[in-house]
């Protein structure tokens, strides 16, 4: 049915900021910055992976009316929107190093697991973001992709 | 107006992140007020009205669920644990474990059964509800 996943949606409050934030500081790069008349249709995407976007999107009318918007608005404000982004990483102890000198708030500070180290960080606008540094341990069910089923596949743990 | 709610939470938020990163440390509401640009009688309202609970219970259901997470993950002593989540008296630490969970730390360390999640997702989904959920889904 799907080989793919090609675009996921955060929304921000403000999209000059946003697209500040995650292109400057956190280091992703834009994909797409097109004003539809209608909207601004902002992505970004790990550099050189376009085609996997993350949009940026800015609630409000007439997509939803105002009453909606505000509430939209106060979900995410309270980080209320729930795990958002996650990100992986060769080395996240350098990756932390680098947010933290670019002021980036974090909801915690490099912590290992069974399932690698990892950091979590907000956006400007409360959205929780999540990098990691997997940990090289096959067989953990949802982390390790199944297998390609390719003839050059012996059950390694297909990453 | 709106926006001035949305810097509001934005800023509850920002002391919430701090609580839970420092959740070993005793409660600094001085502190909290401070990162959070209010006033200390403010701030524990305004956490209330933003998050539905004090900063206090806030603290204490953030130190049992992580005290419910070594309970399974590790071997180590109940008072250890208490000690470790940030509780300084293991009478203090039973009675809010017991009152918040609706069993004994040492009862639910016996029933417990490891989960092979995310701390982030345990964090979030594992922070025992201070409506009863919790007590009714373990039979107290």
């Amino acid at each position: 049915m799907y080989n793919g996943i090609n675009m996921s949606q955060i929304f921000v409050l403000d999209q000059d900021k946003a697209r500040d934030f995650y292109v400057n500081t956190l280091g992703l790069e834009v994909s797409n910055d097109l004003d539809l008349g209608f909207m601004r249709w902002l992505t970004v995407c790990v550099p050189g992976q376009k085609g996997r976007d993350i949009l940026l999107e800015l609630p409000g009318p007439p997509a939803m009316d105002e009453e909606t918007t505000e509430t939209v608005r106060e979900l995410v404000s309270k980080g209320a929107t729930g795990f958002t982004l996650g990100l992986t990483t060769d080395n996240i102890q350098k990756t932390f190093e680098t947010l933290k000198a670019r002021g980036v708030e974090f909801t915690q500070e490099p912590t290992t697991h069974f399932y690698g180290t990892d950091i979590g960080i907000r956006d400007p606008f409360g959205n929780n973001l999540r990098i990691v540094q997997r940990a090289e341990v096959p067989g953990t069910p949802y982390l390790d992709p199944p297998a390609p089923k390719t003839k050059a596949s012996s059950g390694k743990s297909g990453r | 107006m709106s926006r001035a709610v949305e810097e509001i939470n934005r800023r509850m938020l920002r002391a919430r992140d701090a609580m839970d990163r420092a959740y070993t440390q005793p409660l600094d509401i001085p502190h909290l007020a401070e990162v959070a640009h209010v006033s200390e009688a403010h701030f524990i309202r305004t956490f209330k009205s933003t998050f539905g609970e004090t900063p206090h219970r806030y603290l204490q259901r953030r130190r049992v669920e992580r005290s419910m997470f070594m309970l399974c993950e590790t071997a180590r002593s109940i008072t250890d644990i208490c000690l470790e989540v940030g509780f300084t008296s293991l009478g203090t630490f039973s009675r809010t474990f017991s009152e918040i969970v609706g069993v004994t730390p040492s009862e639910y360390r016996a029933r417990a059964v490891i989960k092979p999640v995310p701390t982030c997702f345990t964090m979030a989904y594992m922070r025992p509800s201070s409506f009863g959920e919790a007590r009714a889904k373990n039979g107290a």
